[in-house]
């Protein structure tokens, strides 16, 4: 069994494409041995700034020599497709094999060896490798993420030899650009070229270069008494930008820190790629930051961090001429300049947009107990940072600025944080708004989005979201589960919009609602029985899935489920014989399974009824459980389809009560699990 | 570093001058007509296109009327200057070129940081696109490198490699001032030293107002308007050898593109209009690119 090291050197790799391009390499590795007939026992790839490895262990030496058959013309064809058949197989007519009425052709190839193979494989692999963005290069016409640098292709210890585009595969690779012999140097096998990387400053594997990193980092910090702001996203960045990761702690001018801290969070990640330091345990910031270099310089380090203090003073100095600039200007005349950016070429301005969030914003505040005037207020207010400077530089700050500047002219504190956190959540990771203000202003932007992308034909198809009302849908049916808030979606989206929803906009809330669900580890078929009673009440609508998941997951809730199913079949094959007789079931005297069934159901009824209406979703279960021994005594004992066709009536007529009951709980004929 | 006095803002470019000269480019003079980028200079956007292999280097002055800080922010400048260099096709050793460059410059990577960070380079104007990175010294952007895939919305082959180093942000670095108005402009210890200050200070407050503020909307409309004629018309003229006059047409082009920039300083621009003034001057740099490629071919 032998090894295979494949390593692609090019110039620098964007970061956030290197973790999907050691997942694609293995993959496409993985195919091509598969189809090669060629068996492993492991496959392992690393990506780095610049370069993409890949090792593959318990290698054959041989491919196994494999016999193909081909099936030919019946016997008794006409001469030309026989011909033709040999001409095509190659093989001679003395060697066809007769069964069945048909000529076999048996193709016997012989292994080749494996080097030869995978060379061929690499290149395949390199010419179709998919990068999400890719170039040609010089006179060339290979499409790489960068210009690719030099080949490694070694099996068992040899080269396994392919081209591409004049550059050969070999056992050579470079080192660190910077630090070390900076010349290619020789590799025997992966120990030996992980070793070797080691020693000229490369560390391969992403894993050890974060580890490095936050080790590194979090000493650095602590002999200051300050804290890392950890940041793994960051992290995972940084660590695809260097080869030699070497962390650096650098002072930030303090005269900066009475610039919102959110500020010189954004410049140091989004622009600079520094993590945020604190003081242990202190909220806010500590005038410093920590950024990782990839050198291990001679000083230290003390020039770089000068230069990337200095650079950072720069970027923060600039921030605050914004800063300073935007607080002159009330957010309310900056709503102006917003009639002239547009929001969609069929939906208006941004200003137009203002005023339908401010509108929507109202009219759920109303609905929510919140005050409608402050609402209307933030709403209409909480775009108008976008026509500020600090965010046509920052984009990201969007919201959050516009609070800062409401604070900054006295408008109420809970206007101010309705406006910051408008665009709230953003992300799975992110919270919800929990104030009531905040709350109308952030349901009020997402509930505009997708009423108005929806009445325009806009709806996601697909991959394409262009307009992420997706993450908006799931954003308001978050901010109403979390918050508990009784909104009845069709009547609300009915009122913001003025007329009835746009087609489709109700379907698309339950279909989020149930991969939020899915997501969450829940069961998407239980929605699908809960939804189907047409209900818009979202909390309402979870109440009653939690109850049912709970039911079900208990004896009496799997017996009766079986016993509805059985109903319902019983229901169906008699519906093919004609009408199911309607009218009420009577009451009777035997046989006592029957009759027991009656009296369930006749007590069932109305705690039913009583549990819907107190909207305790637990105690109409447990009201339906007390029918599931009646219902397995009556199926087990008593035939529905009597030959007396009065006691086949009255059972029908049972049957049909007893699922309609259980139906008004939840839709079990859609419970799949 | 610290044992040679750091070049002055001339220096810094007769160095550079001297380095990629060695390594055979042509060195051009900055465009006579007012560009926002040394990428314009037909020097590279013309030169990219066809099948002849061309090297260059160049300073080109880049204005961009709305980074006008009239004089008064220390990094922000309305007209900076570009170190612009042109390798076609890039050869395999660019990056190395590049470091060298830098050395020769008095950057040294084994003492700053030095990485490539992805940046994927587009000029919407002139239909130009290409993959590369911005080049960081630490955690400063001192260059912009670039593999060209398209230009004037044609594909390129071969690739070319384009460097652009920002020469104020260069020399800012390598002076280790933090005011590009107290960079050395010549020798500090020569008998009449100026300042970065002294050369250009006054030039930032005047086209500051000027491009802000006191240039004529309704004029830069109509020449807006004459140029785009213009282009057309050359391109549809012939010279003595039968020629279109691509490269008297391209001129227009960039005429155009610069009182775009102007009239968006001004403010003239609804956000509506833009896209379709950035699609008109992209429509004529094609003609040009489709004129010029037609005509390398021929040759």
């Amino acid at each position: 069994m032998a090894q295979y090291l494949l390593e692609i050197l090019s110039e620098e790799i964007p970061a956030r494409m290197q973790a999907a391009a050691a997942r694609d390499l293995a993959r496409l590795a993985g195919e091509g041995l598969k189809a090669a007939g060629l068996p492993f026992s492991e496959i392992s790839t690393f990506a780095g700034s610049r370069r993409l490895t890949l090792v593959v262990e318990g290698l054959p030496l041989r491919q196994e020599d494999r016999a193909e058959e081909r099936r030919g013309p019946r016997i008794g064809a006409p001469e030309a497709a026989i011909e033709g058949f040999l001409r095509s197989t190659g093989v001679a007519r003395e060697d066809l094999e007769a069964r069945d009425g048909v000529w076999f052709a048996i193709l016997r190839h012989q292994g080749r060896p494996t080097g030869d193979i995978l060379g061929e494989l690499a290149a395949s692999l390199i010419a179709r490798f998919p990068w999400p963005k890719s170039m040609t290069s010089g006179l060339g016409s290979l499409r790489w993420v960068r210009p690719i640098r030099s080949l490694i292709s070694l099996f068992d210890g040899q080269v396994a030899p392919f081209e591409i585009e004049g550059l050969a595969a070999g056992a050579l690779t470079a080192g660190h650009r910077f630090m070390g012999s900076a010349g290619p140097f020789d590799v025997r096998d992966f120990a030996d070229y992980r070793a070797g990387l080691e020693e000229h400053f490369v560390v391969l594997d992403a894993g050890d270069r974060k580890q490095r990193i936050l080790t590194g980092a979090r000493a650095l910090v602590a002999a200051r008494g300050l804290e890392l702001v950890e940041d793994p996203g960051l992290l995972d960045e940084v660590a695809g930008m260097v080869e030699w990761p070497t962390p650096i702690l650098g002072d930030m001018d303090p005269a900066f820190l009475d610039l919102p801290p959110e500020v010189a969070r954004t410049v140091m990640r989004v622009h600079q790629r520094y993590f945020a330091v604190r003081r242990a345990g202190e909220p806010g910031l500590a005038p410093h930051f920590l950024c990782v270099a990839n050198i291990d310089a001679a000083d230290g380090g003390a020039l770089i961090a000068a230069g990337n203090g200095r650079v950072l003073s720069a970027r923060l100095g600039d921030a605050r001429f914004f800063w300073d600039e935007d607080r002159k200007v009330p957010l309310a005349a900056r709503l102006e300049r917003l009639e002239g950016v547009m929001f969609h070429a069929r939906l208006g301005s941004m200003r137009a947009r203002a005023d339908r969030i401010s509108a929507a914003a109202r009219l759920i505040a109303g609905r929510i107990g919140a005050d409608p005037e402050a609402a209307a207020l933030a709403g209409r207010l909480a775009k108008a940072d976008l026509a500020s400077g600090l965010v046509g530089e920052f984009p990201e700050l969007q919201g959050v600025m516009g609070g800062y500047y409401a604070r900054h002219e006295g408008l109420a504190a809970d206007v101010a944080q309705a406006i910051s956190e408008h665009y709230r959540p953003q992300g799975p990771s992110d919270v919800t708004p929990r104030a009531p203000l905040a709350i109308c202003v952030a349901l009020a932007d997402k509930l505009d989005s997708l009423i108005s992308f929806f009445a325009i034909g806009e709806a996601p198809t697909g991959s394409r979201d262009p307009f992420a009302l997706r993450r908006a849908a799931l954003g308001v049916i978050r901010i109403i589960l979390e918050n508990g808030l009784r909104l009845p979606l069709s009547a609300l989206l009915a009122e913001i919009a003025g007329r009835a929803p746009p087609d489709g906009l109700v379907a698309f809330f339950a279909d989020r609602l149930k991969v939020a669900l899915r997501d969450a580890g829940g069961r998407a078929d239980l929605a699908d029985a809960v939804f189907a009673l047409g209900d818009d009440d979202l909390v309402r609508i979870i109440a009653r899935i939690d109850a049912l998941a709970a039911f079900l997951a208990s004896e009496d809730g799997v017996n009766l489920l079986a016993g509805f199913k059985r109903a319902s079949n019983s229901l169906a094959a008699e519906a093919k014989k004609g009408p199911l007789p309607d009218g009420a079931p009577i009451s009777v005297a035997a046989p006592p399974e029957q009759a027991a069934l009656f009296d369930a159901w006749r007590l069932c009824v109305p705690a039913v009824a009583a549990a819907l209406a107190a909207e305790d979703f637990n105690a109409a279960m447990e009201a339906l459980s007390r029918l599931r021994a009646p219902v397995d005594a009556f199926f087990e004992k008593v035939l529905v389809n009597s030959e007396v066709a009065e006691e086949r009536t009255h059972r029908l007529r049972l049957l049909t009560a007893v699922r309609s009951v259980m139906l008004s709980v939840a839709d079990f004929g859609l419970v799949t699990g | 570093m610290a044992a040679e006095p750091p070049l002055s803002f001339q220096d810094l470019i007769l160095e550079l001058h001297a380095y990629w000269s060695a390594k055979g480019c042509v060195i051009l003079q900055p465009y006579d007509l007012e560009v926002g980028a040394g990428t314009l200079h037909p020097g590279t956007v013309l030169r990219a296109l066809g099948p002849k292999p061309w090297r260059a280097a160049y300073v080109q002055p880049s204005r961009r009327p709305s980074d006008g800080r009239y004089g008064e922010n220390p990094n922000r400048l309305r007209s900076f200057h570009q170190y612009q260099v042109i390798l076609k096709p890039n050869p395999p050793d660019m990056q190395e070129l590049y470091l060298g460059s830098l050395a020769a410059v008095g950057i040294d990577p084994r003492k700053h940081d030095i990485r490539f960070v992805e940046d994927d380079w587009e000029n919407p104007t002139v239909g130009a696109w290409g993959l590369g990175w911005e080049v960081w010294c630490d955690g400063m952007e001192i260059s912009q490198y670039t593999y060209f895939q398209q230009v004037g919305g044609l594909d390129v082959s071969p690739v070319s490699g384009e460097l652009t180093y920002g020469l104020e942000r260069l020399a800012l670095y390598v002076q280790g001032v933090d005011s590009v108005y107290d960079l050395a402009f010549n020798d500090p210890q020569s008998p009449d030293f100026k300042t970065y200050g002294d050369v250009f200070l006054e030039s930032e407050r005047e086209f500051s107002a000027f491009e802000q503020e006191a240039a004529d909307v309704a004029m830069l409309q109509r020449h807006f308007e004459d140029m785009e004629a213009a282009v057309p018309r050359l391109l549809a003229a012939r010279g003595r050898q039968g020629q279109p006059l691509v490269l008297p047409a391209f001129d227009y082009v960039l005429k155009a593109s610069h009182l775009f920039n102007l009239l968006d300083a001004r403010g003239a621009i609804a956000v509506a209009a833009r896209q379709s003034y950035i699609g008109r001057i992209r429509d004529l740099c094609r003609a040009c690119a489709e004129a010029w490629v037609a005509l390398e071919g021929a040759a």
